[in-house]
């Protein structure tokens, strides 16, 4: 959970850190409480984590999913994912921001969004501070505005792998930036910033299990119904190109997570190493478990389903990064990595939608385990490390609370992209391409390209 | 002249490259194709999908000879590319026309 109270004058701040002085013994001299620090080596580790997310996307992502397409559709999802990484990283400092971390604190919408009043980042400055986890360290809110500008473009971005080899670029990019305005802001808001209504809830989010990967994954599963299947789909194969793309892309993935885990916490401390080993074991136990299922389902092992493996298990992890203990982490992994397994294999073929790269298989229903596995590993008796006192943390209770968040991120996501597909559809005259474009490639049609010559 | 052109398993190229040799046959065209006979395909399995594969990667060798040397050739493919399993391929032979040297511009069995 992020808070992001942002501390603009030295008065205030005086006067909510000298509460502490009074406990002192009053026969001590009054020291004057240092203002909150501003520590350069959160503040390195912050940077560096912000652009190895930032390589998550660009290539991560995109050779991830560049893999698993058609040979001729290579080049529209390398682009579909760099350009939209582009839009969504300009619309972020341009409103994003402003109405997912900024606003007033109660009051009006405050619990689901929050408003202009950083339109363009107006008013932040290189003084301007962000809130951490720990009272007296801040960073500098400029540090904070870029680090998580690279969330709201991966998961943007995420949704690529539902559509692919099938939609209109124009179309596409209008999806995103729409999706991206009424689900990603309000759903980073209501989970991350102080007055929002998950936030208020208790709700247990590290990284964004909710407000990236469920998110991310019930979007990308409405479009893919709304465009309707590939041409030729479960009658003729279209197995994926080069494998060796999508497992360079995995181990990008993987690199960048532990930014977008471990950097989640702020701060380079001990708790970020809890988030670091985290991202290690989950996904390690989560390749392993998909690895032993297919095994066990299917007489072998496959390289695709160990780098999915791992991908389940962070997408799983995402959520308990900070909460989970080493245990806790090689369960949680685990399970994900079946259950994963299981909505690929099975709940696809029987639900007959096309989400072509499996965005909902992965990210929406392993956000789901993790965000719901988190209330379970969170808890003391388990090795976790649940906010507040220990002795009164109860799973069920945060397991519930935790089933709202997932609950509202559900429905809110799929409502919006509902929408935003047919207002994209009434625009562009439909979202897919016509029938010869798509037996031609999108590389050739859309973009005037061959990848392999 | 003969044009002898044989499918066979990618993985016999060298023996039958090494049998031609010795019969002083120095020159081939070698292509790789997609075919099947009586060998089935075999299955592919991607996360959830799994496709019947068909077509089996084969290399089709192409030579020009001789008329006097074409049953030779043919044997020689036939006991170096032959594993004795299902998919080691056949040998077509055709009647050929006409062979020009490009470099030279000769004709007929001086171009073999």
């Amino acid at each position: 959970m992020k808070t992001s109270k942002i501390l603009g004058s030295a008065a205030l701040a005086s006067l909510l850190l000298a509460l502490p002085a009074f406990a002192q013994d009053a026969a001590a001299p009054v020291v004057e409480e240092a203002a909150a620090i501003v520590d350069k080596g959160d503040v390195a580790w912050m940077l560096v984590s912000t652009i190895v997310v930032i390589v998550m996307t660009i290539p991560g992502l995109a050779l991830f999913y560049g893999g698993l397409v058609r040979a001729k559709n290579i080049l529209s999802v390398l682009t579909q994912v760099f350009l939209g990484f582009s839009m969504i990283a300009i619309l972020w400092v341009a409103y994003g921001y402003s109405l997912a971390f900024a606003g007033p604190t109660e009051g009006g919408l405050s619990a689901f969004v929050g408003d202009f009043s950083k339109f363009f980042l107006s008013g932040v400055t290189l003084d301007s501070r962000a809130a951490t986890f720990s009272a007296g360290f801040e960073l500098p809110e400029l540090v904070f505005v870029t680090f998580q500008l690279t969330f709201a473009c991966i998961t943007s971005t995420l949704i690529v792998g539902g559509i692919a080899e099938r939609m209109k670029f124009g179309a596409l990019m209008a999806f995103l930036a729409i999706w991206f305005t009424f689900s990603y802001v309000p759903m980073a808001h209501m989970v991350w910033a102080g007055p929002g209504l998950l936030y208020g809830l208790g709700a247990y989010d590290f990284a964004g299990g909710t407000v990236v990967h469920i998110n991310s994954g019930i979007a990308a599963l409405v479009a893919a119904i709304v465009l309707g299947p590939r041409l030729g789909y479960m009658k003729e194969p279209i197995a994926p190109h080069n494998l060796v793309w999508t497992y360079v892309g995995a181990g990008l993935l993987w690199f960048g997570w532990f930014g977008f885990n471990a950097g989640s916490n702020l701060e380079a401390n001990a708790l970020t190493a809890v988030a670091l080993m985290n991202t290690v074991l989950a996904p390690a136990a989560a390749a392993l478990a998909w690895a032993i299922g297919e095994k066990v389902t299917r007489g072998h092992s496959s390289t695709l389903g160990a780098v999915s493996g791992a991908v389940a298990g962070l997408v799983a992890i995402t959520p308990a990064a900070g909460f989970a203990g080493v245990g806790g982490a090689i369960v949680l992994g685990a399970v994900a990595g079946l259950v994963c397994l299981w909505a690929v294999v099975n709940l696809k073929p029987m639900l007959k939608y096309d989400d072509s790269l499996d965005v909902f298989g992965i990210h929406g229903i392993g956000g789901i385990v993790g965000a719901l596995g988190t209330a379970i590993v969170a808890a003391p008796g388990l090795g976790g490390y649940p906010l507040g006192v220990p002795e009164e943390y109860s799973i069920g209770g945060q397991f519930m609370i935790q089933l709202t968040a997932v609950g509202i991120a559900i429905v809110w996501s799929g409502v919006v992209a509902l929408v935003a597909m047919f207002i994209v559809k009434a625009i562009f005259g439909g979202a897919r391409v016509p029938e010869s474009s798509e037996s031609d490639g999108l590389d050739l049609s859309s973009h005037g390209e061959r990848a392999y010559n | 002249m003969k044009l002898v052109i044989a499918i066979i398993k990618p993985s016999r190229l060298e023996e039958v490259r090494q049998a031609l040799n010795s019969l002083d046959v120095h020159g081939m065209t070698v292509t790789e194709v997609k075919g099947y006979g009586r060998q089935k395909g075999h299955s592919e399995i991607y996360r959830g999908t799994e496709y019947a594969v068909h077509f089996l990667p084969k290399l089709k060798v192409e030579i020009a000879v001789d008329d006097a040397l074409a049953d030779a050739v043919s044997t020689a493919i036939r006991d170096s590319a032959q594993t004795g399993r299902i998919g080691d391929g056949k040998i077509f032979v055709l009647d050929l026309l006409a062979v020009t040297r490009i470099r030279t511009g000769e004709t007929g069995a001086a171009a073999l």
